[in-house]
């Protein structure tokens, strides 16, 4: 019975430990894939053709530039409107909103993130855009500034109930010590909760935003596609990494030139997600030590 | 549980290529005709499913877009039977698909008129080809350039993936001159649909965008257009494109692998039938008989 009991305990291991592994077993056959569909093109184009200003495959022009700009310029603008307003959110309901008015927002902001992209999408190109379009006065709605608005509200979701749950776990005592020592509740708020919450909320901002880089639907139905590089690209339109492989991947025939770059696109934005990943994790690691250094 | 719902997307791909993999060769057990490729012609080409039903009830037929390209690449993978082409195919297109065994087989199955469309309350209604073609190449940028008002000209395609795009950018951009390299000017719209061109040329003042005919809706106005600036300008219709007054006008394919046999020829025959074309013109397409 007991011998039993053992090896079940150890099939049961043995399983779990196989889901483990598999995730990063996973992420590694994924990068192969990519790297062996994708490298090939740096060797079929020119370095000339890789940095050029135009991405135009019919013509064989693969400028990656624009597309690089693209993605860079509609997530920065994501960025800089939903971080304030997100962790503004965040902060409201952890501290300020009263406990039944907690209660409501907090599915509700959840709910936002289960809004599928593509409806996001069909919105902001019925309405967002022609709005955008009459009250900025430019020549069209379809811009990098509609697709940031759209994936800040993404991402919002994300930021907002990371960094609530964040807020959330730093101790009473914090609070009660600031306001014992005639600590205004704003005063408590932006220099005690919120740096005590400071790792948990940073790492809400890269999920957040890591959501906006890789997200496809939405923007490649508002931001116009348009593989430009300007000063003023923001409200211009642009063409996302993402957008372009989503809408060109599948006319090209396996194998060729075209099929090749829109891979080494994928490496990019594979690198940029791992990137802002290892940010956010290496942020909630060193946090961690820091507190148990505290505690000792 | 996050962790879990990354991950799904990767086994959602997986399950997904296992079907498609045992997807193909079932096509011989029943009469099944898997049809593919042009966007403009998607349309049409479910209009024609859908009335063959009635026709020949034992042949299902699946319809389904994504672009010329996408068709013409199915077809070299022998994932379809027919594709769907408002292009005919590339040379290395070709030599593609018979270096994959695939011998592709042209049948000219419509005729199809492309209509230049702006906003209805543009008062600009005419223009040249040439104008057309500096307007989209990005050599006019005001539409004070072609005698309207002084207002930035917005350009909206369709993506280049579009059997449209292709045949605009080589007999209007380019007009038809082998040698010519011009292409899209950088800032033009690419859109994902039809749909979204004629809403934002529907909705945008500054915008010019072009289309296939059964796609226009009255949301837009179609300008008149002219080879030769001394006129006459004519506009785009299913009488202007037959007789071939109207300058952009064009066929589209269906491809198969070989000559067809079995139901996939008798669909094609009847597709090519009085019946089958009547379909064409009813969809705002033009018949080739």
């Amino acid at each position: 019975m007991v011998k039993r009991r053992k090896l079940f305990e150890s099939v049961i291991q043995f399983l779990i430990r196989l889901c483990g592994y598999s995730a990063v077993l996973f992420v590694a056959a994924i990068f192969i894939f990519l790297l062996q569909a994708g490298l090939p093109a740096l060797f079929e184009t020119s370095p000339a053709s890789l940095f050029g200003q135009r991405w135009y495959p019919i013509e064989n022009m693969f400028g990656l530039l624009p597309l690089i700009y693209g993605s860079f310029i509609v997530t920065i603008g994501a960025a800089v409107i939903s971080i304030p307003f997100g962790i503004a959110t965040a902060v409201f309901i952890a501290e300020v909103a009263p406990r039944w008015m907690r209660e409501v927002l907090k599915p509700f902001v959840e709910i936002l993130a289960g809004l599928p992209s593509v409806v996001l999408g069909f919105l902001g190109f019925l309405v967002l855009a022609p709005l955008i379009r009459t009250t900025l006065n430019l020549p069209t709605g379809l811009t990098a500034f509609t697709g940031s608005i759209l994936l800040a509200a993404m991402a919002l979701p994300t930021i907002v109930s990371v960094a609530e749950d964040a807020l959330d776990s730093v101790p009473k005592s914090y609070r009660d010590g600031a306001l014992a020592l005639g600590a205004t509740k704003w005063q408590t708020i932006w220099r005690v909760t919120l740096p005590a919450a400071r790792s948990g909320v940073l790492t809400a901002v890269m999920l957040g935003i890591g959501r906006a880089i890789g997200e496809t639907m939405a923007v490649m139905m508002v931001t116009g596609n348009a593989p430009q590089i300007r000063w003023d690209g923001l409200f211009f339109p642009a063409r996302t990494m993402t957008a372009t492989i989503a809408a060109e991947m599948g006319e090209v025939p396996g194998g060729s030139t075209h099929y090749h770059m829109l891979f080494l696109v994928a490496i990019l934005l594979f690198l940029i997600s791992f990137l802002v990943n290892i940010i956010a994790s290496s942020m909630l690691f060193r946090a961690k030590k820091r507190a148990e250094r505290m505690l000792s | 549980m996050r962790r879990v719902l990354r991950w799904f997307p990767v086994f959602l791909c997986l399950a997904i290529s296992a079907c498609s993999l045992s997807h193909s060769p079932s096509s011989t057990a029943n009469k099944i005709i898997i049809n593919r490729g042009s966007d403009t012609m998607v349309n049409l080409a479910l209009a024609w499913a859908e009335a063959y039903a009635g026709v020949q009830p034992s042949v299902s037929i699946s319809v389904s877009g994504g672009g010329s390209g996408t068709g013409i690449t199915a077809l070299t993978d022998k994932t379809i039977q027919i594709a769907n082409a408002s292009r005919a195919m590339k040379q290395e297109e070709i030599e593609t698909a018979q270096a994959n065994g695939v011998d592709p087989k042209e049948f000219t199955v419509a005729g199809d008129a492309i209509a230049v469309i702006v906003h209805p309350d543009n008062p600009v209604d005419h223009l040249t080809l040439q104008q057309v073609s500096d307007i989209f190449s990005g050599k006019i940028n005001n539409w004070d350039g072609v005698g309207g008002e002084n207002r930035p000209i917005v350009r909206v395609s369709r993506e280049t993936n579009s059997g449209t795009h292709v045949f605009f950018l080589e007999s209007v951009i380019r007009l038809g001159r082998k040698d010519d390299k011009s292409i899209f000017s950088a800032d033009t719209l690419l859109l994902p649909s039809s749909e979204g061109i004629t809403s934002e040329v529907g909705q945008n003042r500054n915008a010019i965008g072009y289309d296939g005919l059964g796609y226009i809706t009255p949301a837009v106005k179609m300008l008149t257009l002219a080879a030769d600036p001394a006129g006459p300008y004519v506009g785009p219709s299913k009488e202007t494109a037959l007789d071939g007054t109207y300058p952009i006008a064009r066929d589209l394919y269906m491809y198969t692998d070989g000559e067809p046999t079995g139901w996939v020829k008798e669909y094609l025959d009847w597709i090519l039938s009085a019946e089958g074309q009547a379909i064409v013109a009813k969809l705002g397409f033009v018949p080739i008989v």
